[in-house]
């Protein structure tokens, strides 16, 4: 689930505490479903039982008191190994593409995105050809081919925003950054 | 498997503006091989300097162990009629002949008697599907049709390189699909080598490997990131 890794990257900036990473994320990620803070306090409990996260103080400004959370070490290896694995090329992984570069461009910078982004283009482009060995075959039924057919159409329009996504690496690294 | 075709360092401008700037490409036997990029990345140009269409500017082009960019207009337009294929987009059969004559066209034009060259072209009507179109004229056939009969007549001397450029760009998903798989088919059953162009992933999906170009250089990483290579890429 991209939402523990999309927090863990948020930490990298420092200790923060459920409020804040919830707009953080939102506004990282406007597309995405906005999280519920119930979502944000369950994740961070996930987080904090499995070692990636520790409580690191507690914040009262005026208004109720709110825990800060840290990356720890574990932490932060566990996105580090998020970040290096690409997604298996199947349709419907855009958003989690788009919460990997995202959390690239912040943990990482411009140059990790766009190594990520180019992998991941080989991974698509891999998937196609084998596709569409299976849907030429003379042997394929038409429930092969059409379940091909899907498949295919969904990795392309992948491929397509991969490359406008990379076009725009530099903007979005202003953007997450700001 | 030995290169048949081998491009290198061919720079190709057309005025001042520059199309290829120095590309490098091998292509081994009965292999498949997708040139791709986005509009104006070279991509046809490189087509029409292995092909002989064109010369370039600098760098060589080999086919089969033999230098060919240095060779005459008249003797690369002799190596295109006796050794290559070539499939454009559109526009490529004479609007006046019927499919049939039009595929006997390049057999005819090596001096195949014509009643051979007929014979020959009704072989691969039905090779590829479209024997009821024998007697149309390419204004009475549909575009699918149409390209089917230039991939015959492009086949039909039983060529050792097809080169297609954007072979299915007019043509909508099914047609396009039908021309790619016989251009594959057709192409592994007699280890004709050949080189594509096309912008579209789903296209170069067909091939065996892709080249991708941007810029009129060279783009392994295939998103314009010049000198880029993938991980894990050969």
């Amino acid at each position: 689930m991209s939402t523990s890794y999309v927090l863990l990257g948020l930490l990298t900036t420092g200790p923060h505490h459920g409020y804040e990473l919830k707009h953080a994320h939102d506004s990282a990620l406007p597309q995405a479903k906005p999280l519920g803070f119930g979502q944000v306090y369950a994740t961070l409990g996930r987080l904090e039982r499995d070692g990636l996260v520790v409580k690191a103080g507690s914040e009262q400004d005026g208004g109720p008191e709110r825990t800060t959370f840290a990356l720890t070490e574990p932490g932060r290896a566990a996105l580090t190994s998020w970040l290096a694995e690409v997604e298996p090329a199947a349709p419907h992984v855009a958003s989690t593409l788009l919460a990997k570069v995202v959390v690239a461009l912040l943990t990482a910078g411009e140059t990790a995105a766009r190594d990520y982004l180019i992998r991941q283009r080989q991974t698509h482009t891999e998937r196609m050809r084998e596709l569409t060995r299976v849907k030429s075959d003379p042997n394929a039924s038409v429930g092969d081919v059409v379940a091909a057919d899907f498949a295919l159409v969904h990795l392309d329009a992948d491929l397509r925003w991969l490359e406008t996504t990379l076009g725009r690496v530099a903007e979005l690294h202003q953007e997450v950054r700001s | 498997m030995s290169s048949i075709l081998t491009v290198r360092g061919i720079v190709k401008s057309y005025g001042v503006s520059p199309a290829l700037r120095g590309v490098t490409i091998d292509v081994a036997e009965g292999e498949i091989v997708a040139v791709t990029g986005p509009s104006g990345c070279g991509k046809s140009t490189l087509l029409y300097c292995a092909s002989g269409i064109m010369r370039p500017d600098a760098g060589e082009v080999t086919f089969n162990g033999s230098r060919i960019d240095t060779w005459s207009e008249s003797r690369r337009s002799e190596l295109r009629r006796s050794q290559f294929g070539v499939l454009f987009q559109f526009g490529q059969l004479v609007a006046e002949l019927p499919a049939a004559d039009n595929i006997a066209l390049p057999l005819l034009l090596r001096g195949t008697p014509r009643r051979n060259a007929l014979t020959a072209a009704r072989t691969w009507l039905d090779r590829l599907g479209i024997a009821d179109v024998a007697g149309k004229r390419p204004g009475e056939m549909s575009g699918g049709q149409a390209q089917r009969v230039a991939l015959a007549r492009a086949l039909v001397t039983e060529p050792r390189i097809l080169f297609a450029d954007e072979p299915t760009g007019a043509l909508d998903t099914l047609n396009g699909e039908t021309v790619l798989n016989q251009i594959t088919r057709v192409t592994r059953d007699q280890g004709t080598t050949v080189l594509l162009v096309t912008h579209e992933a789903k296209v170069a999906a067909y091939a065996d490997r892709e080249v991708p170009l941007r810029d009129g250089e060279l783009d392994p990483s295939g998103l314009g990131l010049r000198g880029a290579t993938p991980v894990g890429a050969a």
